[in-house]
């Protein structure tokens, strides 16, 4: 009996040590915990393997829609460029002294595309276009590149799987890359 | 001027009449001064036909009559002849949402920046935050997901350091250079910055296993984003709330920026508003087609976070003049993203010799370090320019020795060493433009 007692008050003094230690893992105490709702709404990262797409489609004849609606005005009927940057052509000009950087001849990933036009675009009103017409959007300006058919479709796992051209060319940073011998005299 | 109602009106966006003489008059005694800045020079004539009623023997007007009365001026602004000192905003741009505006470095003196005058880089306009509906999330790879009002993070033990911040792309590699130091490197400022560790809030999520990089996310209409690596995050990255003593200025991420020593400006998120933990970095935009560095082979290097050491002379340089042969102080600005700078040496004769020059003390860790040499100029047409050694030895390049393994192409990062030609006359211009 009085063994089984001390077990009981051995456990709750362990129950309580617990408790006490997780509390103790927060150093502060400060903030509140966010609900998972909350985190959904805001967490809208879209990684290069196209982690966190959302649900929804979009193909390429839609998206000429979108782009002429919201995106022609700055980038060009055809995504050459205006106000705002070109978006199509330049593949194979990286390595000459005039290269033109767009999304078919730079982006390494295409899932970026459809992260950056939902979070930043149209530059007027970012946020605003359903997931559909991005993934549409996005679908018209990977076709302006040559990149996908002309009746192509998108969606969470199509767009991850599209091979962008420049994909390899990304290299870690080197520097320090440039020495000075710092001459002192008579240089 | 005995009115202090005409008073105040002179604080305003105009300068009155009584001003604008005060401003000539002032400006005469500039010339007798070292350096004439080169936008004051036209008032020259100007001043030589006035009467020197303010200068010995007479007394000046303002000790004839009481000055602005306490109050005048809730929020202090600078002098009205000061009003030339501001930010340096390039004309005509095609659009004015993604763009950046330069500290008029050779205008400044010592190593902090004043708020007003600090460089400014945004990619979709100066959002207006009410702080007190602003959150910062925390989630992703993190025991406890947190939200944090501004108050809660200011209630986390505090900490204040002076760093300097600097834009990737300060300057091209390009022609055409720019004549002024601040538009060759004016996208580089220096604060005291005030905020919690970051290090201490992402104990108070508590990291999971796995995680190597924080993405940081900012509330503006760009929602900008970067991948910062967990080392950084728990080095000396903080999360900053207030600049030289006040509360952060809008265009400088009011009311939460992240802060991080050394790296490029643009990965010190403005507007913070969540840090998701990750394994891996996210590969935004920004981190993927902008800020990675185009070799002259087509390859590109991707997280190039540090910003190289680097110095320019600041007076004299491109705009000014010498007003006379003789004595003149040589001074400028040197910097590290790698620490300290630990020796910058100055050349008067074109890069042929080169001599030390004083560092102001105390020498700070990824600050600017405010150098000074004396020089007696002989009025013959000189070439001037410095180079600033890091700690680790990193000596700061020349341009012809970045192009010869970086390219044109190669955007960000020019960190090179930046002469300034004096001709015969004084005028300072860019000896490269």
């Amino acid at each position: 009996m009085l063994m089984r007692k001390t077990c009981i008050t051995a456990f709750v003094l362990f129950a309580l040590a617990c408790a006490t230690q997780a509390h103790a893992q927060t150093p502060y105490g400060i903030g509140r915990a966010a609900m998972p709702a909350e985190i959904a709404g805001w967490n809208i990262d879209v990684d290069r393997h196209g982690d966190n797409l959302p649900p929804g489609s979009g193909g390429v004849s839609h998206g000429r829609e979108v782009f002429d609606q919201q995106c022609a005005a700055c980038h060009g009927a055809r995504g050459e460029g205006g106000i705002g940057e070109q978006l199509v052509g330049g593949q194979g000009t990286l390595a000459t002294p005039k290269p033109v950087q767009t999304v078919g001849s730079y982006w390494p990933y295409a899932p970026t595309l459809f992260d950056y036009i939902r979070r930043a675009m149209p530059q007027n009103a970012p946020e605003s276009l359903s997931n559909d017409d991005v993934y549409a959007v996005s679908a018209y300006i990977l076709s302006l590149n040559g990149l996908l058919s002309a009746d192509a479709i998108l969606d969470a796992r199509t767009l991850s799987e599209v091979k962008m051209p420049n994909r390899k060319m990304f290299v870690d940073d080197p520097r320090p890359d440039v020495k000075n011998p710092a001459c002192m005299a008579h240089c | 001027m005995t009115e202090p109602t005409d008073t105040g009106k002179d604080i305003g966006n105009d300068i009155g009449a009584t001003s604008r003489r005060r401003f000539l008059r002032r400006s005469g005694v500039l010339v007798g001064g070292a350096v004439i800045a080169g936008g004051f020079a036209a008032s020259e004539t100007v001043v030589a036909s006035e009467s020197g009623d303010n200068l010995p023997p007479n007394v000046p007007e303002w000790m004839k009559t009481p000055g602005d009365p306490m109050g005048s001026q809730p929020y202090g602004t600078p002098s009205p002849f000061e009003k030339g000192v501001v930010k340096n905003i390039e004309k005509d741009l095609p659009q004015y949402l993604s763009a950046s505006g330069r500290t008029p470095l050779q205008d400044l003196d010592g190593i902090i920046t004043p708020n007003g005058l600090f460089y400014e880089r945004h990619h979709a306009g100066v959002p207006a935050i009410d702080p007190a509906q602003h959150r910062l999330m925390l989630h992703g790879l993190v025991d406890r997901p947190l939200i944090f009002t501004m108050d809660d993070l200011r209630r986390f033990p505090s900490e204040s350091h002076i760093y300097f911040l600097e834009c990737s792309g300060n300057p091209a590699y390009k022609k055409p250079y720019g004549k002024t130091a601040s538009d060759l490197v004016g996208l580089v400022s220096c604060a005291e910055w005030t905020g919690v560790s970051l290090k201490l809030v992402l104990q108070e999520a508590g990291l999971q296993a796995g995680a190597k990089w924080v993405v940081a996310e900012g509330a503006d209409a760009a929602a900008l984003t970067r991948s910062v690596p967990i080392e950084k995050c728990l080095d000396d990255a903080m999360l900053v709330y207030s600049q030289n003593g006040e509360r952060l200025r809008p265009q400088q991420g009011y009311p939460l920026r992240l802060l991080l020593p050394g790296f490029e400006g643009n990965m010190s998120v403005k507007w913070l508003r969540r840090l998701r933990v990750a394994t891996e970095p996210t590969y935004s935009r920004e981190e993927t087609s902008k800020y990675t560095d185009l070799m002259p082979d087509g390859t590109a290097r991707e997280f190039t976070f540090y910003m190289e050491a680097k110095s320019i002379i600041t007076r004299p340089s491109g705009g000014q003049r010498l007003s006379a042969p003789g004595f003149h102080e040589i001074s400028g600005i040197a910097w590290s993203g790698h620490g300290k700078v630990s020796r910058v040496e100055v050349s008067v004769d074109d890069g042929k010799n080169w001599q030390e020059a004083q560092l102001q003390e105390p020498v700070l860790t990824r600050a600017l370090t405010r150098f000074r040499l004396p020089w007696h100029w002989d009025g013959q047409p000189a070439v001037i320019q410095s180079r600033a050694i890091d700690e680790t030895g990193y000596v700061q390049p020349t341009l012809a020795e970045l192009l010869a393994v970086r390219g044109e192409n190669y955007y960000y990062h020019n960190n090179a060493i930046w002469p300034w030609r004096i001709a015969a006359d004084g005028e300072v211009t860019n000896a490269y433009a």
